[in-house]
């Protein structure tokens, strides 16, 4: 890597500022290491040349890479479904209008599972992205492509989509910093909305102190999503211990979550650091967060189905022709949505229908309420609860593929704090043997916040980052 | 368990065309999943209200004023087929 792409985003905005740095240079610098992509983790690149506005901005000559969820006026955005192939969006995420608001550019567009349906980036109608630490396992999804491009230093930061833990564990399954924040903090208009009560847009990056930045820059009410509230300032982290906090551990951790011992280690030694930092660990009842998984499999598909019904091959995307509507409409969504969505579309028109509906729908938003009360009881005595990110470190590609609820296991621990609307981090931990025997892998921790608390998150993740010091880097 | 029946049932309301070997595998998919999902029916759940919404907003209103919209022919341009400045669409007709 040369001495320019080792450059954290907020050096690399610095140096910019300061004039020395060019931004074409370090442009240039990017889209040649974005060019180099053998990991499928870009759908679409940019050839290069514009500059950006805002050259006094936060984020000045700063490339991105934007996960294909968010619509990019003029460039091809497809969500990573055959059923968007060609669609071109007349206007731009407000997300990425703030970032290249602030100077940054759209290096490129990122791979990603279907609609952010999965949780292993296998759903992406343009084929599977690889970890860069093992090209035999998967990045994790939904947002694998943005989490392996900043791990493979084919991108110096990236934004994605969170919606159950897609933001969060690609970043724990690639060994860098996923930041979810508080529903509401960042607009979601010119978001392909997969389950609008629960998407929120965050940041992937290298180190803490970057997602900070971003955060800053995305965050922000908008006119255009009126359930977006913004949160003010965000604070660049600079916290050195831990003194007077207090980490919740939720009680039962590890009985029936299925977590790896590799990564059950690395948890443990981690709340030991939190100790030695000056921090308190005690264990707190989250009785419902086992739930989760239930509530949220009912919840988020049952919102899919009813967005996803605009892709009817008449306004935009891809049509199947037929003699009659009807037809047409069943054509071009059998050949337009992948296995992954239409088993989700099924899901939730299944729990909404007529007969159903009370006993999935309804009580999985009592459920979400549960959790929702459990969390706020827990930050009634605690500052943050904490949790592994991912019960396993990244997994061999097709290893899950047959089997769609071990697959949504994968977010036992993600899935909490969508359903609440809290904002959570996973920072890189360590690393761990997979079960098989092989190379080690990253394991994220989790550290989450009252909502918007993301200050004081990133403070606290920011001195666990620095006393762990994960320098390690993926393989070539 | 969701049989053959409920399989094709959904898949009409859902506008979705399955094959018949999509019908079989959807069919044991749905069971599995909705199986692990019903674990939810053992919680007590009478006196909770539903969470509709995480964030406590209310009537999120702006000022009622006529601005520009997007232009008409920019709009069809992703479109499959349009005909005289409107999306056209196959007949909907052979639906009896």
């Amino acid at each position: 890597m040369s001495e320019l792409l080792g450059l954290t985003v907020a050096e690399a905005a610095g140096r910019i500022r300061e004039g020395a740095l060019s931004a074409a240079e370090y442009g240039q610098a990017w889209r040649e290491a974005a060019a180099g992509d053998r990991l499928n983790a870009y759908l679409w690149t940019a050839e290069g040349g514009e500059e950006g506005n805002g050259a006094d901005g936060a984020l000045a000559g700063v490339p991105i890479a934007v996960k294909d969820i968010f619509c990019t006026e003029g460039v091809p955005t497809t969500a990573a479904s055959r059923i968007l192939e060609g669609y071109r969006p007349p206007y731009t995420a407000t997300a990425v209008r703030r970032l290249t608001g602030a100077g940054a550019r759209v290096l490129g567009k990122t791979n990603m599972d279907e609609f952010a349906m999965g949780s292993s980036n296998e759903n992406s109608a343009y084929g599977p992205v690889l970890n860069p630490w093992d090209t035999a396992r998967v990045p994790g999804g939904s947002s694998g492509g943005s989490a392996a491009a900043v791990a493979a230093g084919l991108a110096p930061c990236a934004i994605g989509t969170d919606t159950g833990g897609s933001i969060r564990q690609p970043a724990s399954l690639c060994g860098i910093v996923g930041l979810k924040p508080t529903y509401g903090a960042v607009s979601r208009y010119g978001m392909i909305a997969f389950a609008s009560s629960l998407d929120q847009c965050g940041p992937l990056t290298r180190d803490v102190t970057d997602a900070a930045l971003l955060l800053g820059v995305l965050e922000g009410r908008d006119p255009c999503d009126s359930t977006s509230v913004g949160l003010g300032e965000v604070r660049l982290p600079g916290r050195e211990d831990l003194r007077g906090l207090r980490f919740a551990v939720p009680s039962g951790i590890g009985e029936e979550d299925g977590i790896e011992p590799g990564v059950r280690d690395v948890f443990e030694a981690t709340l030991r650091r939190i100790e030695e930092l000056g921090g308190e660990v005690d264990s707190a009842e989250l009785t419902h967060a086992p739930h989760g998984i239930s509530a949220y499999y009912v919840i988020a598909p049952a919102e899919a189905s009813s967005n996803l019904a605009r892709y009817d091959g008449v306004r935009y995307g891809m049509r199947v022709e037929a003699p009659e509507v009807i037809e047409m409409y069943e054509a071009t969504r059998a050949a337009g949505f992948g296995a992954e969505v239409k088993r989700r579309i099924m899901l939730g028109t299944y729990a909404l229908s007529s007969g159903y509906y009370e006993a999935y729908y309804g009580r999985a938003q009592r459920v979400r309420t549960k959790i929702a009360e459990d969390f706020a009881a827990a930050f009634e005595g605690f500052d943050f609860v904490v949790t592994p990110t991912s019960p396993s470190v990244a997994f061999g590609l097709g290893e899950k593929t047959g089997d769609p609820l071990a697959m949504y296991l994968n977010d036992y621990f993600t899935v909490p704090m969508s359903l609440a609307g809290i904002p959570a981090i996973s920072i890189p931990a360590g690393l761990a043997e997979p079960p098989g025997g092989g190379a080690r892998l990253p394991v994220g921790f989790q550290i989450a916040a009252p909502a918007f608390h993301e200050s004081e998150l990133l403070d606290a993740a920011y001195a666990l980052e620095q006393s762990i010091g994960f320098e390690a880097k993926p393989p070539a | 368990m969701i049989d053959r029946e409920q399989v094709l049932h959904v898949a009409r309301l859902a506008r979705l065309r399955l094959g018949e070997e999509d019908v079989e595998r959807m069919s044991g998919e749905l069971s599995t999943i909705l199986e692990h999902v019903d674990r939810i029916a053992e919680l007590d759940l009478d006196e909770v209200e539903p969470t509709d919404h995480v964030v406590d907003l209310e009537n999120v209103l702006r000022p009622d004023e006529p601005r520009p919209s997007w232009p008409r022919e920019q709009m069809l341009e992703q479109a499959p087929d349009t005909a005289e400045s409107a999306f056209r669409v196959p007949s909907p007709q052979a639906e009896a």
